[in-house]
């Protein structure tokens, strides 16, 4: 790394003499070594999956969860140092709140976003902070206009909006995967399957063993409501990306 | 002397024939310059007023009489108490006319700095929440009850009730001022859900001209206001062109 030595990355205050601040720079290498967390919005609405890497067994299952409801209209899926997420978590909670109790309504999701993420870029601006060693993906489903949104804020405080979103370890292949797919026509059902099966076919055995897979869901269908999923459609959609997993490794051992 | 006297006008009190030990006598009675002056120099102006404003198939209608009164003296005959907040969200003003703009124009500073921030119109529910945050914490200092109306993408016609404690509280038809008090049996016979425009346009000119014909704080001419997803239409009624009725 050609940042190492020079003295300039010592601080979030501080730029390299070719524009870089390499604080922001290390803190997105941090989202890097964490399990990937996918999104997708389809036409009702948006799916969360999460790949929660587990690093002992000895952890109660559940435990360390990398998905949040930040209101009850807003899904929240982290990926990075969980701590610094869980403040992350917790600012746009506050945000959330805040608006409710000033407007009597939910708070638009672009608003939400846009607080966060002014709050994130605080962070990347002063020798005394270090930057958020975290993404956050935040998603909604607006019931009256029929329009789900997703956003995703990065350390430095950027934030876009987008239609498939993956942070991560295994963002690039998830990435991938996702431009197979037509999101845009497909719904929540088939979206949560899909999903599903890009964190199991990113997952990379070799490198972490156990993961466990986390999934969520807001759109038409939950009532513009954030709901995590288990029981049934949780077995079926890993049950669904287990069998893909297992086809394409088959057709790999045929065509070798 | 009289510790409750230690002002610069140690004999304010002279000429009411007090005497200087009761300092309870000196709390209930008005100053003499007070008492002495005519009600039109002393009293607050305040708009005693007819207010209505009602839900329709795609919009609201708002309305409310022109008289603001300061005691028995007119002050202004053609007043306009239904006052922008933004483009699509109005006010109808009653009680005190300077807290009432007062609290107008702080929410729509207020309205409009969050739809910069949010990028998009306000909701009418959002307006009717900052007029309620303000009336609500103000309560003790301030007399105002406000109709907040208007249409938004997400809900339609709306119109908020935000009467003098600074509840609030959504209805298909409201109404607000001195003068409503004489016609809530006119608006329970004859509102009726889903009207179409022009309906709900002449129910509430009928309304107001009913309110300001008993009520002696109403009174001038009716100013209608129709609010749509393609605006606001405002007009005037004069007085001589109000519908008429059984004046006996």
């Amino acid at each position: 790394m050609s940042s190492i030595g020079t003295g300039y990355d010592l601080s979030a205050s501080q730029f390299s003499p070719d524009g870089r601040v390499f604080q922001v720079e290390y803190a997105q290498k941090a989202i890097e070594n964490s399990g990937t967390a996918v999104a997708l919005l389809g036409k009702d609405g948006v799916v969360f999956a999460v790949e929660k890497l587990v690093t002992s067994k000895l952890y109660e299952p559940g435990a360390n969860r990398r998905l949040f409801s930040v209101d009850r209209h807003i899904g929240m899926g982290i990926s990075g140092l969980l701590a610094d997420a869980r403040q992350i978590v917790e600012t746009a909670r506050t945000e959330a709140s805040n608006y409710r109790g000033e407007y009597g309504g939910d708070a638009p999701l672009r608003y939400v976003t846009d607080r966060v993420a002014m709050y994130m870029h605080a962070y990347t601006l002063y020798s005394a902070v270090r930057p958020f060693g975290c993404s956050v993906i935040l998603g909604t489903y607006n019931v009256p206009e029929k329009k789900p949104e997703m956003y995703m804020i990065d350390p430095s405080g950027v934030y876009l909006g987008y239609l498939g979103c993956a942070v991560g370890k295994a963002k690039q292949a998830a990435k991938t995967e996702m431009e197979k797919l037509q999101l845009s026509d497909m719904t929540c059902k088939q979206l949560l399957k899909e999903a599903a099966k890009i964190i199991y076919i990113v997952h990379d055995e070799v490198k972490d063993k156990s993961f466990e897979l986390e999934l969520s869901w807001i759109g038409e269908h939950t009532n513009g409501r954030h709901e995590r999923i288990t029981g049934e459609v949780f077995t079926e959609a890993e049950a669904y990306a287990k069998a893909a997993l297992d086809e394409e490794s088959d057709s790999e051992i045929d065509e070798s | 002397m009289n510790s409750y006297l230690t002002d610069n006008v140690p004999n304010r009190f002279a000429c009411l024939g007090l005497g200087t030990n009761s300092p309870q006598s000196l709390t209930k009675r008005p100053a003499a310059s007070l008492r002495d002056m005519p009600d039109w120099l002393t009293s607050e102006h305040s708009t005693g007023t007819s207010l209505m404003a009602a839900e329709f198939d795609g919009g609201v209608v708002i309305g409310a009489d022109t008289r603001t009164t300061t005691g028995a003296y007119v002050a202004n005959r053609v007043t306009d108490k239904l006052t922008r907040v933004t483009d699509r969200i109005y006010c109808c003003r009653s009680g005190s006319a300077a807290d009432t703009q007062a609290i107008a124009d702080v929410v729509t500073y207020h309205l409009e700095f969050h739809e910069i921030e949010t990028g998009e119109p306000a909701l009418v529910r959002s307006a009717a929440a900052v007029f309620k945050d303000i009336c609500y914490n103000y309560r003790d200092q301030m007399s105002a009850g406000i109709i907040v109306a208007g249409w938004d993408s997400r809900h339609g016609g709306q119109v908020y009730s935000v009467p003098i404690g600074g509840m609030v509280v959504r209805q298909p038809v409201t109404i607000g001022g001195s003068g409503s008090t004489f016609i809530y049996g006119y608006v329970d016979s004859t509102f009726k859900p889903k009207m179409t425009r022009e309906e709900c346009e002449q129910f509430v000119l009928n309304g107001l001209t009913l309110a300001l014909s008993r009520d002696g704080s109403s009174g001038g001419c009716v100013r209608l206001g129709t609010i749509t997803k393609d605006g606001v239409d405002r007009r005037v009624v004069l007085h001589n062109d109000l519908p008429k009725f059984y004046e006996g």
